[in-house]
């Protein structure tokens, strides 16, 4: 299953090649035109006659970097994109291209005093365990700068939910390899960007590249409607259909293409809801930016515990968010957007 | 069976305080050739290997493991729980398994940061703070699921370089594959003292198993193999406990003067690596217990050094484990009646 295997892939912020190569071998027989960029993006064309549109996923996803050895032979490590110190400890990692396994321990129970016990701890009081004897050794098997990832497997979870890392935004380069299969009236670049985790970096290239008129964000975004979280600020629910953006921490979204889209959801049946929240950001923000500006809208997919080692995604929501982005490039000749 | 395999068997399944028996099926398939095997009222679990002088000697590793268990439901397919020797600093974003009618994978959470307040970010998580998520209806749940079914943190087998391997309940599961090797040593070798391997249950709730299992067996020695801190960063400061350093041999008032003396004699004449520890009061295991059943028992506590306790991601060294079981192997074929009166008397 092609889900499956982009997000068991290993690519962390800067390292993308492992889903970059999944990537071009899914989308080549289907596009006019696929080149990888300078910065490492994936740029796809879909020759039309009508409007320039830009469709983006990210390819990375968030992780760890080494940072330096301790002289018992464990790492050092920071995170590479935004991942809680509450999340690292207790769990296995992949480290570096030749996949070297390493967990980040925590002091046992016992031994805490009620200081410890009670309080959370910094990356600078975690480190990785590989099984180095000292400091000499893991030299041997471990570079600084070697990233590190989660361990996590893909799976089916609950009643019609998938499990899984890096959901953000494997999902949103799922829909739009789907997506890319189809053929529409509009001249379509599918972008597959890097770096997005450090700041929406790749996207500005390859925007800056194509000047597009419309920018679609695909991602997989924060859910928090967990009973133990007030409703109020959930965001987004799980198994309501793709969330449309409004406003994040990067972009307001053009109201008219917001329109459209849920004019779309509306008359195929999609169900779709609208993100309640204003925090957090994707690729948008920078394609909105490009040289003179570009009108953009995002379609996501909610993820409950976004940006840690292990996310829920509903399959219908997945589905649904696939063919809502279909059915609007479908549309958008004959929508006269 | 192979050391490794079989310490992959057991601590990739589970075996929570009270539902030892979870495990009885495998331990049996391991131990088959080695001895007689029974479970006793209250899981535990005894191999007899029979020799041909009078005295008893036991040998005690826990079978238990620390545990989560529902207490309620909450809404939506989400379930509260706690821990039983567990810290939750350890389950944030975690898999875990639920011990229901048939098993169903939980995802423990935590709030998106963004929606944390500062005293939020800056604490450590609690129970109270934690839910297991199962993507089920309540409905459906409750049809697998019922307070106090047990859980477990989801953890792979993982191999570090060299020896070490990482997983969960390697406390103690490493003392019972220790066990393993030494019933493998001993095979067909000529034995004048009676061994009796106990796969004790309810240690980490207060070594209870340890307690019926020496008065059942009423042994002239009583052995716990337990794990113990390594010295390193997280582990204990006042040892000197390393991994990969053999078993550490435990000093203090728990452990038989004189036998110790004689296991150590062992360590060295065999070439066995070895390590001591010092502890100078309650060692928290099996051995203490097993100290004062019945009319009082000589005791001794060895040790595989372990990091990492009572998380999910417990890092021991494989030679730890096949020494200490070639240390009590070798210590087994010195004992006789004659010898054994001579060192127990004081």
């Amino acid at each position: 299953m092609l889900l499956e295997k982009l997000s068991n892939a290993i690519s962390p912020s800067g390292y993308e090649g492992e889903v970059r190569e999944i990537i071009i071998k899914e989308v080549k027989p289907y596009v006019d035109e696929l080149f990888v960029d300078k910065m490492g993006n994936i740029i796809t064309h879909k020759k039309g006659k009508g409007k320039k549109v830009l469709v983006d996923a990210h390819m990375d996803e968030v992780g760890f970097i080494i940072i330096g050895y301790n002289d018992d032979g464990t790492l050092r490590f920071a995170s590479l994109g935004g991942v809680n110190d509450k999340i690292p400890p207790c769990k296995v990692l992949y480290v570096g291209t030749n996949k070297i396994k390493g967990v980040v321990g925590l002091k046992a129970i016992h031994l805490q005093s009620k200081e410890e016990r009670n309080k959370g701890i910094g990356y600078d009081g975690l480190c990785i365990d590989i099984g180095a004897k000292d400091r000499l050794d893991a030299e041997k098997y471990v570079e600084i700068g070697d990233y590190a990832v989660f361990d996590t497997k893909f799976g089916c979870f609950g009643d019609g939910l998938v499990k899984g890392k890096a959901f953000d935004d494997r999902i949103g380069c799922f829909i739009l390899i789907e997506a890319l299969k189809e053929n529409y009236s509009c001249d379509l670049y599918g972008v597959f960007n890097v770096q997005e985790e450090t700041g929406r970096r790749g996207a500005l290239g390859s925007s800056f590249r194509i000047n597009p008129e419309i920018g679609i964000a695909l991602e997989g975004t924060v859910c928090a409607d967990m009973p133990n979280v007030p409703e109020h600020i959930s965001g987004t629910y799980l198994g309501r259909g793709p969330a449309i953006s409004i406003m994040d921490g990067t972009s307001i979204y053009d109201a008219s293409i917001r329109e459209e889209i849920e004019k779309t959801a509306k008359k195929s049946n999609i169900p779709y809801q609208n993100r309640r929240a204003v925090a957090g950001g994707n690729d948008a923000g920078s394609i909105q930016g490009v040289k003179n500006g570009c009108r953009v809208a995002a379609i996501s997919v909610p993820c409950r515990y976004i940006h840690s080692s292990v996310s829920a995604a509903s399959i219908s929501d997945i589905e649904n968010g696939k063919k809502l982005l279909i059915k609007f490039l479908q549309g958008i000749v004959k929508e006269g957007i | 069976m192979e050391e490794k395999e079989f310490l992959k068997i057991l601590t990739t399944n589970f075996s929570p305080s009270g539902r030892e028996d979870f495990l009885y099926e495998e331990i049996k398939k391991a131990f088959q050739p080695y001895g007689e095997i029974s479970i006793s009222n209250i899981n535990n679990i005894y191999v007899k290997r029979k020799g041909s002088g009078k005295n008893k000697i036991m040998l005690m590793a826990h079978l238990d493991e620390v545990a989560l268990v529902i207490t309620d439901f909450n809404k939506d397919g989400f379930l509260k729980f706690k821990g039983i020797g567990i810290d939750p600093k350890t389950l944030v974003s975690q898999e875990v398994v639920i011990k229901g009618k048939e098993d169903i994978t939980g995802i423990i959470g935590i709030k998106p940061p963004h929606l944390m307040n500062e005293e939020e970010k800056d604490k450590a998580v609690t129970f109270q703070s934690l839910l297991i998520d199962t993507g089920l209806s309540n409905q459906k749940l409750k049809e697998k699921v019922s307070i106090g079914t047990f859980a477990y943190v989801k953890r792979d087998f993982t191999e570090l370089l060299h020896n070490n391997v990482a997983c969960k309940s390697a406390d103690d599961k490493a003392g019972v594959v220790s066990m393993l090797s030494c019933a493998k040593e001993l095979e067909g070798k000529d034995l004048k003292t009676n061994v009796y391997f106990v796969l004790s249950a309810q240690e980490e709730v207060g070594h209870r198993g340890a307690k019926s299992a020496a008065y059942e067996i009423a042994p002239d020695i009583g052995i716990a193999i337990d794990v113990t801190f390594d010295s390193g960063k997280f582990g204990a400061d006042d040892r000197e406990n390393k991994l990969g350093g053999g078993p550490s041999v435990c000093i203090g008032p728990n452990c038989h003067p004189k036998l110790r003396k004689m296991v150590i004699e062992t360590a060295k004449e065999c070439n066995i690596p070895y390590q001591v520890e010092v502890e100078p009061g309650n060692t928290g295991t099996d051995a203490w217990d097993i100290q004062i059943a019945r009319e009082g028992i000589p005791t001794l506590l060895i040790s595989i050094p372990e990091k990492y306790m009572h998380t999910s991601v417990e890092v021991i060294d494989m030679d730890d484990i096949i020494n200490t079981g070639l240390l009590l192997a070798k210590f087994i074929q010195k004992l006789d009646d004659e010898s054994l009166e001579e060192v127990l008397c004081f």
